[in-house]
């Protein structure tokens, strides 16, 4: 599903990766690991379609409709609520019975007693929650997230774990995280970034 | 070739023989139609950019729009020149030529703000080059503004008169166009040339780190 | 048509987030207000009718520039024009639903400044008033492709003017033309123009303007 070979990327001058060899089969589930600024979210945003490669060979056999992609930042709309937020995206990610989509994904996330309040006014725990139900909101085949695990509390990385363990096989994941043993069971393949 | 520039540019005007207004007229037009050629290059590289999605155009571009809007202060400079001679004063809003080029001259000078504030890489090669596309949308539509302007703007004081072109002062403007061109695509292979340099250097020096 | 359904679901989350936040629009209403105040004491008495519409089209194009400035700002909060950007909808509908909510500012705010010009100053016809809603749609149009490339860079307060201003001066021509001449609609034609070319030029560019 995902084959790259000595891929580059670089902002004008400045070069943040350099002969980068990845492959990920359907249903496979890649850790990224490296320190900070090694070039992790740049490979991320390059598998999610948000950047292309400067130099090299990247294909991401998949369809932007089936992508889902969680960053650094929650890619949420602060002054909506969690429900109008998610309602916004189901509709453009065309998520069919979006409704109750919406409302399972809360309610696994414990979102739903606040799903009406504004995002300005949760904590970093609970938006990051809401980042994830906005990246699995149309469940999507691929999945790319960016160190997913920071911000989360106990309980929150608690669902996370059970959310991935369920996706797993069954849909391809590629994942940065500093915390790789966290993820150590679910791993195909893991990459390690200079 | 700098010296076959050099001459043709000075035999031009020595062959005109009318007084300084008209000498003018054949650089000033010239140069404001090179000018116009270098800004419809610099759309036509953007345009190629946005296709076919290789940075080697994004450089194109911008030489040659950075060659176009010396042009164009050429142009606004020798206009006021050709201005004072003819009719006394530095400037002058009747002449819809000049407004235009004003216009466009701010325009493309944003164009630099904007490159310069923007990081190094796709997005400001991207952002450029359809920024590059508008200024060519806008020249036409800026001269028709211009034009329709005049209704409600002072009405036209002096009559825009254009010489009428005998044999060989036609001959004398075209002599003068082939060298201003000339000069024109001379800076510009110069300036990309250097650029292109610049870039490979910087590249090498990376590479041995 | 999903691309339809779009744009509206986008236009309906701009007015949605104003209408939460109230930064934008109270702003633009102020500043438009306040300008046309400034305005009585810039213009001499004997300065003749048409320059006050020279002034109301300045008081336009400013406090269009206002709202177009902070066209993205939600956007830019939290990263969410990538997660715009990512979703499979067309990219040029998040231009449209931008533009149509801009306008949408710039028309309340115009709601309320008209009037007070009238009251200030000269009285506006039909012509005039066309030609304030089709220079709105052109401003708007162009002002959201170049305010999100401003969005980008440093100083962006001061770029988004200065990209701005050129491509508004056709704008202001058409206007006042439209206010001031006997023949108005030759001007109403010219901003149909200036709008028809410079909006679809937008709505195609704007898919370059926000990927890599």
């Amino acid at each position: 599903m995902i084959r790259g070979r000595d891929v580059e990327k670089r902002y004008g001058r400045k070069r943040v990766l350099r002969g980068v060899d990845i492959a990920v089969p359907r249903g496979g589930f890649a850790v990224v690991t490296g320190a900070n600024g090694s070039g992790k979210t740049t490979l991320l945003r390059l598998l999610a379609g948000l950047a292309l490669a400067t130099r090299g060979d990247l294909v991401v056999d998949v369809d932007r409709s089936q992508i889902g992609y969680l960053a650094h930042e929650p890619l949420v709309y602060r002054e909506l609520t969690a429900m109008e937020n998610l309602d916004l995206f189901g509709r453009l990610y065309r998520v069919p019975e979006r409704r109750e989509r919406i409302g399972m994904l809360l309610e696994r996330f414990t979102l739903w007693e606040v799903r009406n309040e504004r995002v300005s006014t949760y904590s970093r725990g609970m938006t990051q929650r809401l980042a994830l139900c906005r990246a699995l909101l149309h469940d999507p085949d691929l999945l790319v997230l960016d160190e997913p695990y920071s911000a989360l509390d106990e309980d929150g990385a608690a669902v996370l774990d059970a959310e991935l363990e369920g996706l797993a096989g069954k849909h391809t994941v590629v994942l940065a995280t500093h915390d790789p043993d966290r993820v150590a069971q679910l791993q195909t393949a893991r990459l390690a970034l200079a | 070739m700098g010296l076959a520039l050099v001459l043709a540019l000075i035999v031009a005007p020595e062959d005109a023989d009318q007084g300084i207004s008209q000498r003018i007229f054949y650089i000033h037009v010239p140069i404001a139609l090179t000018a116009y050629f270098c800004f419809g290059l610099g759309a036509v590289k953007a345009l190629l950019l946005l296709w076919r999605g290789d940075e080697r155009y994004d450089l194109e571009s911008y030489v040659a729009i950075h060659q176009g809007t010396i042009f164009g202060a050429l142009t606004l400079i020798t206009g006021a020149i050709w201005a004072k001679a003819s009719w006394g004063v530095w400037w002058t809003w009747s002449s819809n030529q000049l407004v235009l080029f004003l216009v466009l001259f701010l325009f493309y000078c944003a164009y630099f703000m904007l490159r310069y504030s923007l990081e190094d890489g796709p997005r400001r090669a991207r952002s450029s080059a359809v920024y590059a596309l508008f200024g060519v949308a806008l020249i036409p539509v800026s001269f028709l503004a211009i034009r329709l302007a005049e209704d409600f703007i002072h009405p036209t004081v002096f009559t825009r008169d254009g010489p009428q072109m005998s044999g060989t002062m036609f001959a004398t403007f075209v002599v003068s166009w082939g060298a201003v061109t000339l000069l024109a695509y001379v800076l510009y292979r110069v300036e990309l040339a250097g650029k292109r340099l610049d870039a490979d250097l910087r590249e090498l020096r990376e590479a041995l780190q | 048509m999903t691309y339809l359904a779009d744009v509206a679901a986008l236009t309906r989350k701009d007015l949605r987030v104003e209408l939460r936040g109230r930064d934008t629009l109270p702003a633009m209403l102020l500043f438009v207000l306040s300008t046309l105040v400034v305005f009585h004491f810039a213009i001499p008495d004997d300065a003749g009718e048409s320059a006050a519409y020279g002034l109301l089209w300045v008081a336009i194009v400013f406090t269009a520039l206002l709202g177009l400035a902070r066209a993205w700002v939600p956007e830019q909060e939290h990263g969410v024009l990538d997660g715009l950007v990512l979703a499979p909808c067309d990219r040029s509908a998040i231009w449209l639903g931008k533009t149509l909510a801009t306008l949408a500012f710039l028309l309340a705010a115009q709601a309320v400044a008209l009037p007070v010009f009238v009251l200030f100053f000269e009285p506006l016809d039909a012509t005039a008033l066309a030609g304030v809603l089709l220079a709105d749609i052109g401003i708007c149009a162009v002002g959201s492709l170049m305010s999100a490339m401003a969005a980008a860079a440093r100083a962006r307060e001061v770029l988004l003017p200065l990209l701005v201003l050129p491509l508004a001066i056709p704008l202001v021509v058409g206007g006042v033309g439209a206010a001031v001449s006997a023949d108005g609609e030759r001007f109403l034609l010219f901003l149909l123009l200036y709008d028809a070319v410079f909006a679809v030029l937008s709505w195609a560019s704007f898919e370059y303007v926000v990927t890599e």
